[in-house]
């Protein structure tokens, strides 16, 4: 190392000039991938509701069987009616959430879910069979222990009966509230009743401590609790009671199944 | 330095300089991604590809680097080529980048990454620099992948996500040790793993900073 890369003048020539190296080759790397990239983002999401709608989808191509299957709409949740206006390809849920002219904040006793602000529009998929809504998959999400929880949560057509729910994005603990993602534990879901009998504005679906007792009272609006996650336990329960109840879809839930919209 | 061939750069990080076991460098990643041996894998493959090319680009303009800046061009270069490896992994591996989320990114500040730039690549050409880095690499990926093994065999009953031990949760017998997935179990698999690598390679023993004082009560 001569003393002569010292001086003022090399020291700007070196900075300027690897500085301009280091952002061409970082600026073409996110460019040329972005397509790429997109296209897995996408490719996860999908595979995501089709998981949730408890749709096999080993061994076949997800975009095509997603084209078959599934029909996205975007919901305004402030209406509780179809905006058919706005594309659910390009709509962008998690950019408009942060943006207040398209987000309900919401208040300390409403928002139980932890989430402060959700968007107004919100992506809905659903599979139909003929006019008839089958399966109808609900974003869903909330903070759990360590992180907001992304997930899907599945109905059937009387929009009360559980087909599946899954989570596709959280950060908790593996091995104990990473459990969500255990397939055994994903198919104690199917089944249960999200809303007990005549109360159709608040959920009364949930995870208890320990094990349910088939045949018990309200068995079939509880599932097991994980083992060891308490708070990740609760974060489930607090999100999807959230979702289902009156600040989230069981309005819009109620108007379906009277056929208003 | 003494002159060093490109064998003898490559194989002794993996025992006998190891960068985690003797010098101690990147603990903090170790602890983060040997929950399971495919996400220690790849973070291996991350970390090897960063250092190797550090060291290159490094070595290549080490006779034009500054003294005064030299580390924050280190930086920048390490920087640029773990945000190209992101992006890299995040189009082709969308899944595993899912996992290891932030710690890709938290290779720029590995200690082993800019050990070695410091320490080697400002010294040496860059075809040896090259070595080095891909050297230093395997030693961190071999102590990951050994950590890994350990973590995700007591900890998930598998291996490579497959299923080895059947689990109590999946109608097996093996009650899985919970603590192994958590991020300290790696401390005590580190720990023992130096006390074994020092006792068959005595010479990596270090000298006692101090001797402690007989008990004055």
């Amino acid at each position: 190392m001569s003393a002569n890369n010292d001086t003022i003048s090399k020291t700007l020539i070196v900075t300027i000039s690897l500085c301009v190296v280091c952002a061409v080759l970082v600026s073409a790397a996110a460019v040329g991938l972005k397509p790429l990239q997109e296209a897995n983002k996408k490719l996860d999401k999908m595979t995501n509701v089709l998981a949730a709608a408890n749709i096999e989808t080993e061994g076949q191509d997800i975009n095509e069987l997603f084209e078959q299957k599934v029909t996205a709409r975007v919901l305004d949740t402030q209406t509780n009616t179809w905006a058919d206006d706005i594309d659910p390809v390009k709509y962008d849920e998690v950019k408009a959430a942060k943006d207040p002219a398209q987000s309900t904040q919401l208040s300390a006793d409403q928002d139980i879910a932890g989430i402060r602000q959700h968007a107004r529009y919100k992506t809905l998929y659903m599979v139909k069979k003929g006019d008839a809504v089958e399966t109808l998959i609900l974003p869903i999400h909330g903070k759990a222990l360590w992180s907001t929880m992304y997930g899907f949560m599945a109905l059937k057509g009387d929009f009360n009966t559980v087909v599946g729910m899954g989570f596709y994005a959280h950060a908790e603990t593996p091995g104990l509230g990473g459990e969500v993602d255990n397939p055994r534990w994903k198919a104690l879901w199917p089944g249960k009743k999200v809303f007990a009998d005549s109360d159709t504005s608040n959920a009364a679906i949930g995870l208890i401590k320990g094990k349910v007792t088939p045949g018990a009272k309200g068995a079939e609006h509880q599932v097991d609790g994980l083992a060891g996650a308490t708070l990740t336990s609760n974060g489930v329960t607090n999100l999807v009671q959230f979702w289902l109840s009156e600040n989230g879809y069981a309005p819009f839930l109620a108007k379906l199944r009277a056929g208003e919209v | 330095m003494a002159k060093v061939t490109a064998k003898e750069v490559l194989t002794t990080p993996v025992v006998e300089n190891n960068p985690i076991a003797l010098q101690i460098l990147g603990i903090c990643s170790a602890l983060a991604v040997t929950s399971s041996m495919n996400v220690a894998l790849v973070m291996s493959l991350a970390v090897i590809a960063v250092t190797a090319f550090s060291n290159l680009f490094i070595s290549a303009i080490r006779t034009h680097i500054p003294n005064n800046i030299r580390i924050i061009v280190q930086m920048t270069i390490i920087a640029s080529l773990v945000i190209v490896v992101d992006q890299v992994l995040k189009a082709f591996a969308y899944e595993l980048s899912k996992q290891l989320s932030v710690f890709v990114g938290l290779i720029i500040t590995n200690c082993i990454v800019m050990g070695r730039a410091e320490a080697f690549a400002m010294k040496n050409p860059p075809g040896i620099s090259f070595m080095d880095g891909i050297g230093n690499g395997l030693g961190y990926g071999a102590v990951l992948m050994f950590v890994g093994f350990i973590r995700e065999l007591f900890g998930s009953g598998s291996l490579f996500g497959v299923e080895v031990l059947s689990l109590v949760t999946n109608g097996g017998w093996y009650v899985a040790n919970g603590m192994m997935l958590l991020p300290p179990s790696a401390f005590f698999v580190i720990g023992l793993m130096i006390w074994g690598i020092r006792t068959w390679k005595k010479n990596q023993v270090e000298a006692a900073d101090f001797t402690i004082a007989p008990n004055t009560k």
